[in-house]
């Protein structure tokens, strides 16, 4: 129990209102997006401004209390569930400023509560470009998007999180500020410990500032929609594009079971007896150089075996292609109670195989599995569709997924593309890397966290 | 847990299949007004879902801390409207309130309004007629652009709010019941102002009225209507729902007409969606007779635009008049176009679109006098997009929302008027 004395303490510190101990508040704040069991924290906290998040990490240090960092609790991977024992869960939805977005230098800073989408427009009101856009970025926070790494669908041509941290300013588990990389393209000062604190869950500190890297955006962009009867079609299309350097900024994929249910969703007449279809998207600094492009891609679709290829005139006509793809997680959200979105990721030539072994698993398993995602990286989203209140058919989707798993790095590929580890993931990491990986790591956190405080039992179990 | 809890728990289990299938990826906190404001999560709709979830598992021992949650919503629609797997929010919440609340038993206060008065109509229509008389006596004008009053003395309820005064004379004493024939159009219709309509924007009646005399609709207006029952749902009280349903079911069924027309965008979703939809405990026979009726229902500018198929000229000059999109209009009926060309239709009218146009106004009925901090916060940005437009005259669909936005602007001093798409409509006939 946290004494009547500490709780005192943190609400002098943070203001009544952002100390929330009841039973109804504690409850919203024990699950994140995965499909998990939710554990209720004992406390939750919302500092307002940097200090008061310093406080309440050497506070919570002081009285060895776990501390889990929640941004807008989109997580995959239960990375922001508490822990079980005196859980406190630390809002950052208080720490919501943008400090500075510099358009001579090309660089942000900004709290860790700052909403992805909300950043990327105002990046984009002043002419610029801050490309990651992980699907939940209408909500998902930047602190967020950097401890998970997050990725989006531009990752092929523009890259993921990790490639837009320049810096990372944190409170370590002591509550002792620290600071890393800078606001320079070139910065060799120190340990790279801001790449350190990437994708690292919230297990090695808590951030205060994040420093992101702009880019000019592209001023052009066309959109195609290819259907293929063969999904090697679809995958050797794919290939053909990037080995004539070609790099489209969208490279997106929907498979046959996938196209079905976003038909019946949405009855647009999508190509119900496709075996896959491509939608792909060009961009660049010029005009010209853009249709070039995309006469390009049109042609490689056609010599590769698209049966149809329709090309956006406008972007009335961009909207309507870009329609099957942004109805796919809705629609195969809504065929069952409950969705398993997975993210197991594959070289990109893979990706046939790995379609054909989901769907071997899902017959094997008589689960109902639609897949779709990025085929431009070889993210892969099966998406099993089930009523986790079916114990029966839930064990079925557990096996399915350690499979999937495994077929996934049979291929050469890896758990995770963008959703983390998390405590869903946390035991196969083990299978994916090496034992002396886990051994690693977990030195890597004894030491820089020797209480296990900083979100524990996330990535490396523990 | 008490033998208790464990009922109310047993009570909840009728919403998991409803409730199963919120996958819990919190992109309602996008739209959410409410949690715009708080930044809580028990306050959006994934959150309250999962508190009912626990309090259905067993695992919550406080209903009450649920229930503030729950009540702690605008019913707006905006999460349901903008969910990725189609959870239906506002069937979970108004059941949900009805199970939780009638638990929890409903306050004295709003008992005696919603047994004493609200379900007998004839008591709730005098009490209010005599209360018209005398509130000049404790109000005074604020706003002469917009018609507001506020209160002459420290009363309670009122506290700073700038309010629409009670109307000298209701609608139904203006215009008397009636029940005419279709003319060249060959429609028929029945006509429900609604309880704010008939006692604060009668002038809102007037135009439809006026309108459906021009277009030779014929209209069936009886006496002894009833409130279309929202406020009670709205807090639990089903009882007194069945009761204002059966009464309006009673009067309406006398006639045969091709549509129910409302001018009140909240009384339409209720009566066309909400009354289906919480039948289902009623007798097979009175299910059917509410089925038969809510089909019928259907909003007046969705009406004219529809099935009259009036169309807008060119585009006019001069006033410039913006449009507030009702939650209830747009995110429950799908009718947010049909406003916008009617308004177009007036040449001496040149329309200007504000900004989130659809966001929620913060009015949500009995929320804005639980909550009216809250419920003035998210007023405020609606006031500030309309003013940020330039328009010299916001209108809607919903007297609802006109209570809360004249609230906001006559608090600011803002010289914009507040009106209904039919009044302006009604203008160019």
């Amino acid at each position: 129990m946290i004494s009547a004395t500490l709780l005192a303490t943190f609400q002098k510190l943070l203001g009544k209102e952002n100390v929330m101990d009841s039973e109804a508040d504690r409850h919203a704040y024990s699950y994140d997006a995965a499909v998990l069991d939710a554990v209720v924290p004992e406390l939750v906290l919302r500092p307002t401004n940097s200090e008061q998040l310093g406080r309440t990490v050497a506070l919570c240090n002081e009285n060895k209390l776990p501390m889990t960092v929640r941004g807008a609790g989109t997580n995959l991977s239960g990375g922001t569930i508490p822990t079980k024992e005196h859980g406190v869960v630390i809002l950052t939805n208080g720490l919501n400023k943008i400090l500075e977005i510099n358009e001579q230098d090309l660089y942000a800073v900004v709290e860790p509560g700052v909403v992805t989408a909300k950043f990327a427009a105002e990046v984009a009101k002043r002419g610029l470009f801050y490309p990651p856009d992980p699907g939940s970025q209408a909500v998902s926070t930047l602190g967020g998007n950097v401890a998970e790494n997050a990725g989006g669908l531009r990752g092929l041509k523009y890259g993921v999180t990790k490639d837009y941290v320049m810096g990372v300013n944190f409170w370590n588990a002591e509550g002792e500020y620290v600071k890393s990389g800078g606001k320079t393209v070139k910065c060799v000062t120190g340990l790279n410990i801001a790449q350190l604190m990437v994708g690292s869950e919230g297990t090695l500190g808590v951030y205060d500032q994040i420093i992101l890297k702009l880019v000019p955006p592209p001023v052009a962009s066309k959109a195609m929609l290819a259907e293929f009867d063969d999904i090697n079609k679809a995958s050797e299309t794919v290939a053909a594009i990037i080995a004539n350097k070609i790099v489209p900024c969208t490279l997106e994929l929907l498979d046959n079971a996938t196209i079905k249910y976003v038909d019946d969703f949405t009855k647009a007449g999508l190509p119900r007896d496709a075996a896959a279809i491509l939608l792909i998207e060009v961009d660049g600094g010029h005009v010209a150089l853009v249709e070039d492009d995309a006469v390009k891609v049109l042609d490689i679709c056609k010599k590769n075996g698209a049966r149809h290829v329709q090309t956006a005139k406008d972007a009335a006509e961009k909207n309507k292609l870009w329609e099957a793809r942004r109805n796919a997680l809705p629609a195969l959200a809504r065929a069952r109670p409950t969705t398993v979105l997975e993210d197991a990721t594959v070289p990109r030539s893979q990706i046939p195989a790995m379609i054909k072994a989901i769907n071997d698993i899902g017959s094997k398993y008589r689960l109902q599995i639609g897949t779709f995602g990025h085929a431009g990286d070889g993210n892969l989203h099966p998406t099993i569709l089930t009523d986790r209140r079916d114990k029966e058919e839930f064990t079925r989707v557990e096996h399915a997924i350690d499979e999937i798993f495994d077929i996934a790095l049979q291929l050469g590929g890896t758990l995770s593309g963008e959703h983390g580890i998390g405590i869903a993931k946390a035991k196969w990491l083990e299978k994916e890397t090496s034992k002396a990986t886990i051994i690693f790591s977990r030195r890597l956190k004894k030491a820089v966290d020797p209480e296990y405080l900083l979100n524990p039992g996330k990535i490396i179990g523990g | 847990m008490s033998a208790d809890v464990h009922q109310l728990a047993q009570m909840l289990h009728e919403l998991d299949d409803q409730m199963v299938s919120c996958m819990k990826c919190g992109l309602c906190q996008a739209v959410c007004p409410v949690f715009a404001e708080t930044m809580s999560e028990g306050d959006v709709a994934r959150g309250k879902i999962a508190l009912l979830e626990n309090l259905a598992k067993e695992m919550i021992q406080d209903p009450q801390g649920v229930q503030k949650k729950l009540n702690m919503c605008l019913l707006c629609g905006s999460c349901a409207a903008n969910c990725p797997s189609g959870v239906k929010v506002l069937d979970i919440f108004l059941k949900a309130r009805v199970i939780v609340n009638t638990y929890m038993g409903l306050p004295a206060a709003k008992k005696a309004i919603f047994q004493g008065l609200l379900t007998k109509p004839a008591l709730f229509n005098s009490v209010l007629d005599v209360a018209s008389k005398f509130q000049g006596v404790f109000t005074k004008t604020a706003n002469e652009v917009i018609g507001s009053s506020c209160s002459r003395i420290q009363a309670p309820v009122i506290g700073e709010r700038h309010f629409m005064p009670l109307a000298k004379k209701p609608l139904r004493k203006l215009e008397a019941p009636r029940n005419s024939r279709p003319g060249k159009s060959g429609y028929r219709i029945a006509f429900f102002p609604g309880c704010l309509i008939d006692k604060v924007y009668p002038q809102i009646g007037q135009a439809v009225l006026k309108i459906m005399e021009h277009h030779e609709v014929g209209v069936y207006m009886p006496a002894g209507q009833a409130c279309c029952g929202i406020p009670a749902l709205a807090s639990g009280d089903k009882n007194s729902f069945d009761k204002l349903v059966a009464c309006n079911v009673d009067v309406f069924e006398k006639e045969n007409f091709d549509y129910l027309l409302t001018a009140c965008a909240t009384c339409t979703a209720t009566m066309h969606e909400i009354w289906p939809l919480m039948s289902g405990n009623l007798p097979q026979s009175m299910q059917d007779r509410i089925a038969a009726l809510a089909t019928k229902v259907m909003d007046v500018n969705q009406f004219l635009v529809d099935v009259l198929k009036v169309e807008a000229p060119v585009a006019g000059t001069g006033t410039k008049v913006t449009y507030h999109d009702p939650c209830h209009l747009k995110k429950s009926m799908k009718v947010s176009e049909q406003p916008r060309l009617l308004l177009k239709t007036n040449p001496r009218v040149e329309f200007v679109e504000m900004a989130d146009a659809d966001r929620c106004c913060g009015c949500g009925g009995s929320f804005n006098l639980e909550h009216y901090t809250l419920s003035k916060e998210i007023g405020t940005r609606k006031r500030n997009d309309i003013v940020a437009s330039e328009a010299q005259v916001v209108a809607t669909g919903c007297p609802a929302c006109m209570l809360q936005i004249s609230d906001m602007l006559s608090q600011h001093h803002d010289k914009v008027a507040v009106k209904h798409v039919v009044e302006l409509y009604a203008e160019t006939l």
